[in-house]
């Protein structure tokens, strides 16, 4: 075995040194009817040419021929080799959290780095070092505002990703926090009056899409108003952070939390998983925060230097009064995204924002000719819902062409008008024009 | 005479004349390296420059068009710009800066800093699973949904359980999905219950997680071997308590051995015994907490199955659970009907599930790592690894016993904790150990945890760690031992050798600074 | 380990001191030097209502946490702010400038059942 480097002769040596006649010998302290008889039922070993040759069995199951129009939470986007080149050099792939900081400065750097990142897309303040995925900081922003505010009614728009609601009503299951749900119009827009209703002085938030999950620009500094009008704060959740490159950062519209994934920068789709969540917020609300913060300091010869940092709102030092249980976080898909920010920059988000918008474009043109309509009027950045007859049949017809079609919305808006139609697609800049022409011709059938 | 060099002799002389004697060589094989300085991203480059190709913009209508003006921003400012080199030599230089399993011994007890197979990443990044999207149909991701149904099954097995969630994101995500599990099993019996009880030496997320359930912590002493003992449990056990949260071995590296008798009284009552497999290394293939008496266990891949710690995560957090509980495990399930697998992700199919847990599926890059460890290592390899992690953590025991104090005598599996008891009129305490192996070119043990012992220094070698390693790492605790009492100032200014010395948290916590702004300065 | 004659103590490490018909509340300098580097400190509004043993505030230094419990029952009628921006003001001056509230007690007589400066120094040193 070769991650095993014990030869015979060093076992025996070793338990000599210890007094150990055997190695089940070292188990003395289990007692006997509680030890495994048998080998464990799991198959046997492979060497390495079998490994692979058993894997690209299983990854070949999987038809991934062409880039999926199917977004709603995951998005596919161009990464740069460099990213994967970075991101495997062992110092990094294989440190854990920073608890020794002098010798953890690149890990503590990037993350510095990260939460700059966070903040000039957001808009906000401080960010924490990151989060699980966009659904669990979604509802982590949740409990902080009944921390904040000590009121307990959390005002949640439909139009919000229907995973994020999910895992937030199981989040608050145990608090017994309500969560009331507000309707969107025609437009694919959270309904403002029914907004206004729903918001009263019992509700610590106001929690939206930017953008929605219909792919639909929300009226945020509306949203906002009207949460603090009702001296609750508002929550921008996004999940496709490209749009951050071209739509105003939601602090700068009112927004007091923005949390979401930064899936999009630098991070494969992975069949939905690992991503790097992220949770950024006003500077007041710092000590309320979840998670690990990374900050600037000093070493004793006065050279700059990054540390972990207000640490005593963490479990570890807080245990049961802590802001949140969380402990390791996302760190690698961090440092995947805050790499492909660095490479993209200022000039290269704009570009890629925009190539997003024009694929769009491309793509409700095309599918305006196969007769196509979007089914809400609502402005969208690169994601769109269309009314393609029946949903489910266009998405098992094109799996056999080797396409992900889109998301039929029915799944999870089974009471919608038009919902038989309603698929939700992408388009970024890895459909090329000619497949989102060949795509839209085969939606049509 | 053209001399385009400008080399004199009289400069290697006054090279060779002036030099300091070398440093000696820290046992660790560390010396000091050339590292290089670097700024923040957002302090370098020049306006205009951009690492990424990109296709042109068409060009043409505006095709945000439809947006609000006041919705929208042209570009963000503050972002860096930089070429791809300048890029590239930015995080080449911070990796440098950083110490991973990678480049030397990482005895970080209880995260189990075992090797991260590069195989593992490979499989990872082959496009069938990197390029796979969450929505996939059914019928487009069979080998992914096969390779979860895959490792569920294993996952029991080796714990010994009935069914298995791959849900949860991370250890401690787990530990929320396994207490809400156990809350749903109660609330179906008529009540949720109100406590939990939790030994000293355990993790801080165990209250956390509890106390995010709405359940009130009772902590429960350990007794002078490091044990829970049965009598400690029974007093505090009632029909009020939905649940006692253990980890074995323990984080003292010691195994519960009452736990037939501790799960009997928690039983008796009603209540549920919670396992967190944080330490789960110890037992690979020579026992199973599902035979033991636990009812729920949480995996942590990064830790047990070599997932990569990345600096933080991402973890994976996977739950086994015995039958009375499978039906409250989150969706989604994945399932097998006939040769084809699907996944189960509408309530209606399975009405008792707590929900969801987190978006999609699970971090499934994780999985497929993991699943490559067990298809390496096969029934045996796993054995071997539990005995070896035991074999290690005893020989560290072994090679340091008397120099410093090992404040329970009781058997060690994966870990042992010292304390810095022996040091103690040297003025020299646990920190400072610490930093000094950092000189000798090792990564510290975990320190000051658990809690119980003052001063704590937790080893946790793993199996992937040679002998030499051991006996370099012990010769280094040694030496460290000895200058304490000849020098304990030397041990007190370490570390000497990384970019950075001994940080001041003080200042970062007094006047945080967690972000750049144009102009930043930390003073 | 400084332990002043005009103070009364709690078994918390909090003194009280009379001003007026107002009681001064505080750190000792055994629990500051216990804490460490004091890096944050949470105190109530004015005309919060503080419980006798119950917590009326946090103190955090960057590796632990101490709830502050209130010596007396009452109302809070003054609250030293500028901690928040010096927080090292309690390690530097536990007893005057690093003051935490002020109390409007509800039964003054309380305070007998606090330890005198001879009683406080014998329980210190009882638990070092």
């Amino acid at each position: 075995m070769r991650y095993h480097p014990h030869t015979p002769e060093d076992v025996r040596a070793m338990l000599d040194a210890v007094g150990a006649k055997s190695l089940d010998d070292l188990f003395r302290s289990i007692p006997q009817p509680l030890r495994l008889a048998r080998p464990l039922d799991v198959p046997p070993a492979l060497d390495e040419i079998s490994l692979f040759a058993e894997f690209r069995r299983l990854a070949g199951r999987n038809d991934v021929a062409h880039p999926p129009f199917a977004g709603a939470g995951c998005y596919p986007h161009h990464v740069p080799p460099v990213v994967d080149q970075l991101l495997l050099r062992g110092e990094l792939f294989t440190a854990y959290t920073p608890y020794q900081p002098e010798i953890s400065q690149g890990t503590l750097q990037a993350l510095f780095e990260w939460q700059t990142f966070v903040c000039l897309l957001t808009g906000m303040d401080v960010s924490n070092a990151s989060m699980y995925d966009g659904a669990t900081a979604t509802a982590e922003a949740a409990l902080m505002a009944t921390r904040l505010t000590g009121r307990r009614k959390i005002v949640v728009s439909a139009a919000l990703h229907p995973e994020y609601r999910k895992v937030l009503a199981t989040y608050l299951r145990s608090t017994h926090d309500e969560v009331a749900t507000v309707p969107f119009g025609a437009d694919g827009r959270t309904d403002l009056a029914a907004l206004e209703e729903a918001a009263d002085g019992e509700t610590a938030c106001v929690i939206a899409g930017w953008p929605n999950f219909l792919g639909v620009v929300e009226p945020l500094p509306e949203i906002a108003a009207v949460a603090r009008k009702a001296g609750a704060l508002t929550v921008a959740a996004t999940a496709e952070a490209v749009a951050l490159g071209a739509l105003q950062a939601p602090g700068a519209l009112g927004a007091d939390v923005a949390v979401g994934t930064f899936q999009s920068f630098g991070n494969p789709m992975s069949f939905g998983g690992p991503s790097p969540g992220f949770f950024a917020t006003r500077e007041s609300n710092v000590r309320q925060m979840p998670g690990r913060i990374c900050g600037a300091t000093l070493d004793k010869h006065g050279r700059r230097g990054f540390v972990l940092t207000l640490s005593t709102r963490e479990q570890h030092i807080r245990r049961e009064k802590a802001t949140s249980n969380i402990c390791t976080n996302s760190g690698l898909t961090a440092l995947a995204a805050t790499i492909h920010l660095a490479l993209l920059g200022k000039k290269g988000l704009a570009r890629l924002a925009r190539l997003n918008l024009e694929r769009a474009a491309l793509l409700r043109e095309a599918m305006a000719r196969a007769g196509c309509a979007p089914v809400f009027s609502g402005p969208t950045f690169n994601e769109a819902v269309y009314d393609v007859g029946d949903a489910e049949a266009v998405v098992t017809r094109l799996a056999k062409r080797g396409i992900v079609a889109g998301a039929p919305l029915a799944r999870w808006y089974p009471d919608l008008p038009r919902a038989k139609g309603a698929l939700l697609c992408v388009a970024t800049e890895l459909h090329s024009p000619e497949l989102i022409e060949l795509f839209a011709k085969s939606v049509r059938g | 005479m053209a001399n385009p060099t400008g080399w004199k002799p009289s400069m290697e002389k006054d090279a060779k004349g002036g030099g300091a004697a070398l440093e000696p060589t820290g046992a660790g094989l560390a010396t000091r390296g050339l590292a290089h300085e670097e700024p923040l991203l957002f302090e370098r480059g020049s306006t205009g420059r951009s690492g990424v190709s990109l296709p042109a913009p068409a060009g043409g209508a505006d095709p945000a068009a439809a947006i609000p003006a006041a919705l929208r921003r042209d570009a963000v400012e503050g972002l860096p710009e930089i070429s791809e080199l300048e890029a590239i030599r930015h995080f080449t230089r911070l990796s440098s800066w950083n110490h991973g399993i990678d480049t030397g011994f990482y005895p970080l007890g209880s995260c189990t800093m075992k090797y991260n197979p590069k195989s593992s990443e490979a499989l990872a990044r082959l496009a069938g699973f990197a390029n796979l999207h969450p929505l996939a149909p059914a019928e487009m991701a069979q080998g992914a949904l096969e390779l979860m149904w895959r490792l569920e099954r294993a996952l029991s097995e080796i714990a010994g359980f009935d069914a298995t969630t791959l849900s949860p994101a991370a250890g401690a995500h787990g530990e929320l999905c396994g207490l809400m599990v156990i809350r749903a099993y109660h609330v179906a019996r008529g009540n949720p219950r109100k406590k939990v009880l939790i030994p000293d030496t355990a993790h801080g997320t165990n209250p956390a997680s509890s106390a995010l359930n709405g359940y009130e912590v009772v902590q429960l002493a350990s007794g002078p071997d490091g044990r829970l003992h049965p009598e400690a449990v029974a007093a505090a056990m009632d029909e009020d308590v939905a649940a006692i949260m253990l980890t074995n071995p323990n984080t003292l590296g010691i195994f519960e051995s009452h736990i037939q008798e501790i799960a009997r009284i928690v039983h008796a009552k009603g209540g549920l015994v919670y396992g967190d497999g944080a330490n789960m290394n110890a037992l690979l293939g020579v026992a199973r907490p599902g035979d033991m008496g636990f009812d729920v266990i949480q995996y942590n891949l990064h830790k047990t199955f070599a997932t990569p710690h990345g600096g933080g995560g991402p973890g994976s957090g996977p739950v086994a659970v015995k039958a009375a509980l499978a039906p409250f495990l989150p969706l989604p399930a994945v399932v097998k009907d006939g040769e084809t697998y699907r996944l189960v992700s509408d309530p209606k199919e399975r009405p008792q599930s707590v929900g969801r847990l987190r978006e999609f599926w699970g971090n499934f890059a994780m999985f497929v790592r993991a699943w490559a460890l067990i298809r390496e290592y096969g029934p045996e390899g796993l054995a071997q690894t539990g005995r070896l992690a035991v074999l290690n953590a005893n020989y560290v025991r072994a090679l340091l016993r008397g120099t410093y104090h090992l404040p329970y005598e009781t058997d060690s599996l994966h870990e042992v904790v010292f304390d810095d008891a022996q040091q103690k009129e040297t003025g020299v305490t646990t920190m400072d150990v610490a930093k000094r192996l950092i000189d000798h070119g090792f990564h510290p043990p975990t320190i000051y945890f658990p809690l119980v012992v003052h001063g704590a220094i937790m080893i946790e070698p793993t199996e992937t760690e040679s002998k030499e390693t051991l006996e370099r790492f012990a010769d280094a605790m040694r030496a460290i031992a000895e200058e304490a009492k000849a020098d304990p100032e030397a041990v007190k200014a370490a570390p000497t050798r990384p970019i950075r010395a001994r940080l001041d948290e003080t200042r970062a916590a007094r006047k945080p600074v967690l972000r750049w702004r144009p102009g930043m300065k930390v003073e | 380990m400084d332990f002043p004659e005009d103070l009364r103590y709690t078994r918390e490490h909090e003194w009280a001191r009379k001003k007026g018909s107002s009681f001064v509340v505080g750190i000792t300098d055994f629990a500051q030097s216990q804490l460490g580097d004091v890096v944050y400190v949470e105190l109530p509004d004015v005309g919060d209502p503080v419980k006798k043993g119950e917590s009326f505030g946090v103190v955090e230094s960057t590796k632990a946490v101490s709830e502050l419990f209130a010596p007396l029952s009452g109302k809070v009628v003054e609250v030293n702010d500028p901690l928040s921006d010096a927080p090292e003001t309690v390690n530097e001056d536990p007893y005057e400038e690093g003051w935490m509230i002020v109390i409007a007690p509800s039964d003054p007589k309380e305070l007998e059942s606090l330890m005198d400066a001879k009683a406080y120094r014998a329980f210190v040193e009882e638990q070092e």
